[in-house]
């Protein structure tokens, strides 16, 4: 209990990132040995004799035993050499800073859109069991969380953009947008901040709104269900119960007591759907072709390109450690209970 | 004493629960008075409608249970008030502390915290200062030091935590509080600091206290009068030494002759088990189990009659007034097992 040991978790925890780091990096090496093709003949293979594609493998070290391949991969990967794609002989480090700003854009708002729309739905389904509105927002839950990405994008992107012309289909900015704006933090929205573009500012969020709300909405049917259970759960708290008696008026019990309660276990799974908002995010990426980390991985994963997919998925997955670290640590803040 | 001095009354108040197999009459027609500083024992098994009543006085019963008859709070009608008005009278007026103090303060609001917000909401006007000063001294007349003062409530044991729920009830100075089984959960050390809370608070404020337990020995110690609660009703109320020295009603003397003490030599129990609130036995309730039944108790519910102040419902009290040739002792099979269990 000594308030002194939240540092000495948060250590433990950024230690165990190592081990963690080293199952995924065995896990995707050996799923993407294991699909049938390699880079050479994803990229070359029909136009190329037997020889030839031997040869060219033979360059890669990708005729060496498995063993050496990824007892050598480590190796760089442990003096974090991430190494270079196969396919386009790029940097993985450079993929990262050139197409990370757009994903932690589009990441950010999507989960600033479920957060905002179905925590509160969320706690208006739980504090009204089983009134109209419960019943609506529940169906709403089940079916944005049920609908592929994909689907409910191109349905966005038909409806709104197609046939409305509200919002452009593709990209995150025009061409023009992404020519003018200053390159600082590599975020292009950022950029177009810091630069004082009200108008390229304008034109970016203009291309976030539907892929940041198709993604959003993924979560938000999560959010809502879990919000709701808490809510449920803590409005009939004995603490509640005891809060009426003493006269506390209902509003406040509802947003003192039953919400801020209900917000605890929220919290400690939010950390969990990090995960989920970096899947949906890939998924959204390419329904809108967006220039981020998810469309580059599809276009690799595509090429077999086994150096890229492995940097970008271990990449994935320190996000998700660090993300879940900071969800804890904030969870220690509100509750006073919690102490590592 | 005089009328005025009644703070909480009840006249044939009647609590149920709607469920599927038909309603759950937890309370049946329950009558009683409170008046200012005294102390009232609300004594009987698990499941006879004590806690219910409890809660129905403050209005705190769950969604699909159903209120009706009389309750008087000071004079006004509680049933006819508006939602608003009525639940108005919590905190100021009417107070209840729980059964377990573990879980009932709000785990992510500082002691200061909870005091502020129930001084606030009944005095809007209050100052910061005002109102610490005025937390500060309900803590310490509690003995809790002033540096806990911004603790959280899972740093205090359980016994803290109920004097802490006193402090917070009496912060408010209600006229009339509800303890439902305030020292169940608690050791007897504890519990006795807790009763003495309880006395001095009625005897500085002079709130009425309605003590909900099922434990004899403390209405012995801390009521001034007592009410046997069998099946949602009253079958005996009076003064407490009175009642317990003479009970009228044979479920009193039973559940009397049912408490262990030092000189215990035996186990006495009652046989069978308390009945279904859905289909309660005809006639008086406490028929089927009671040692003294006669024909007329299992046909019909026998008159409140009133002796030497203690009021007690029992053919027994008013032999006079049994048909002719149904005072024969009930004849019936023994209690099963079968029917225990």
């Amino acid at each position: 209990m000594s308030p002194g040991s939240l540092p000495r978790y948060i250590v433990q925890r950024l230690l165990l990132i190592v081990p963690m780091i080293w199952v995924i990096l065995t896990l995707v090496f050996l799923v993407l040995r294991v699909a049938p093709g390699d880079p050479v003949t994803a990229a070359v293979g029909d136009r190329l004799s037997a020889e030839a594609l031997a040869e060219r493998r033979a360059a890669l070290g990708l005729d060496r035993p498995l063993l050496q391949q990824y007892l050598e991969y480590l190796g760089n990967v442990a003096r974090l050499d991430f190494g270079q794609t196969i396919s386009d002989n790029i940097p993985i480090i450079d993929i990262v800073r050139d197409n990370g700003g757009a994903t932690l854009t589009l990441a950010l708002a999507g989960l600033l859109f479920a957060l905002l729309v179905g925590v509160p739905l969320g706690a208006v389904a739980g504090r009204r069991r089983d009134s109209i509105s419960d019943v609506v927002i529940r169906l709403f839950g089940v079916i944005t969380y049920a609908a592929p990405v994909f689907f409910v994008g191109l349905l966005a992107k038909l409806f709104f953009s197609v046939q409305l012309g509200w919002f452009p289909t593709s990209d995150i900015a025009t061409p023009i947008t992404k020519f003018q704006v200053e390159t600082r933090t590599r975020i292009l929205l950022l950029d177009a901040a810091l630069g004082g573009d009200t108008d390229a500012v304008i034109d970016i969020l203009h291309h976030l709104v539907l892929p940041a709300v198709t993604l959003g909405l993924l979560l938000c049917g999560v959010f809502i269900r879990l919000v709701r259970v808490n809510m449920l759960q803590s409005l009939k708290a004995d603490y509640v119960e005891a809060a009426r008696a003493r006269g506390i008026t209902e509003r406040r019990v509802t947003s003192a007591y039953a919400f801020r309660n209900a917000l605890v276990p929220f919290v400690t799974v939010l950390g969990l759907q990090i995960a989920l908002l970096l899947a949906g995010a890939v998924l959204t990426e390419s329904t809108f072709n967006w220039p981020g980390l998810g469309t580059r991985l599809i276009d690799y994963i595509t090429a077999r390109d086994y150096i890229a997919v492995q940097g970008i998925v271990t990449l994935f997955a320190v996000v998700v450690v660090l993300i879940s670290l900071l969800v804890d640590v904030v969870n220690a803040l509100i509750d006073p209970r919690i102490r590592y | 004493m005089s009328a005025s001095d009644v703070v909480v009354s009840a006249e044939g108040l009647r609590i149920w629960y709607g469920t599927e197999r038909g309603p759950v009459r937890a309370v049946d027609g329950v009558s009683f008075e409170l008046r200012a500083g005294e102390t009232l024992g609300l004594v009987g098994e698990s499941g006879c409608g004590k806690s219910t009543l409890g809660r129905g006085l403050l209005d705190l019963l769950p969604e699909g249970s159903k209120m009706d008859g009389s309750l008087r709070y000071q004079g006004h009608d509680v049933l006819a008030m508006s939602t608003s008005r009525r639940h108005a009278l919590r905190g100021s007026d009417l107070a209840m502390i729980f059964q377990e103090p573990l879980t009932r303060l709000n785990p992510l609001m500082r002691i200061r915290e909870h005091f502020e917000e129930a001084l606030r909401t009944h005095e809007p006007g209050v100052g910061k200062d005002e109102l610490r000063r005025r937390s500060m001294e309900v803590l310490r007349r509690i003995g809790i030091p002033p540096t806990r003062y911004e603790s959280y409530p899972h740093e205090f044991s359980g016994g803290m935590r109920q004097r802490l729920m006193i402090a917070l009830a009496l912060a408010l100075r209600p006229a009339f509080i509800v303890a439902d089984e305030p020292t169940t959960a608690l050791d007897v050390l504890v519990e006795a600091q807790i009763l003495e809370m309880l006395h001095d608070l009625r005897s500085e404020i002079d709130t009425a206290l309605l003590l909900i337990t099922h434990n004899l020995g403390i209405v012995a110690e801390a009521c001034d009068r007592v009410a046997v609660m069998y099946a949602g009703e009253i079958v005996e109320i009076g003064d407490a030494r009175d009642v317990f020295r003479n009970p009228r009603h044979p479920y009193t003397r039973e559940l009397l002759r049912s408490t262990i003490s030092l000189s215990t030599t035996g186990l006495h129990y009652i046989p069978g088990a308390p009945p279904d609130l859905v289909e309660p036995p005809s006639g008086c309730h406490f028929h089927p189990r009671c040692p003294d039944a006669m024909t007329v108790c299992t046909t019909t519910a026998p008159p409140v009659v009133e002796s030497a102040g203690t009021l007690a419902a029992c053919w027994l009290q008013s032999p006079g007034a049994i048909p002719a040739g149904a005072e024969e002792p009930l004849r019936r099979r023994e209690i099963s097992d079968a029917d225990e269990a």
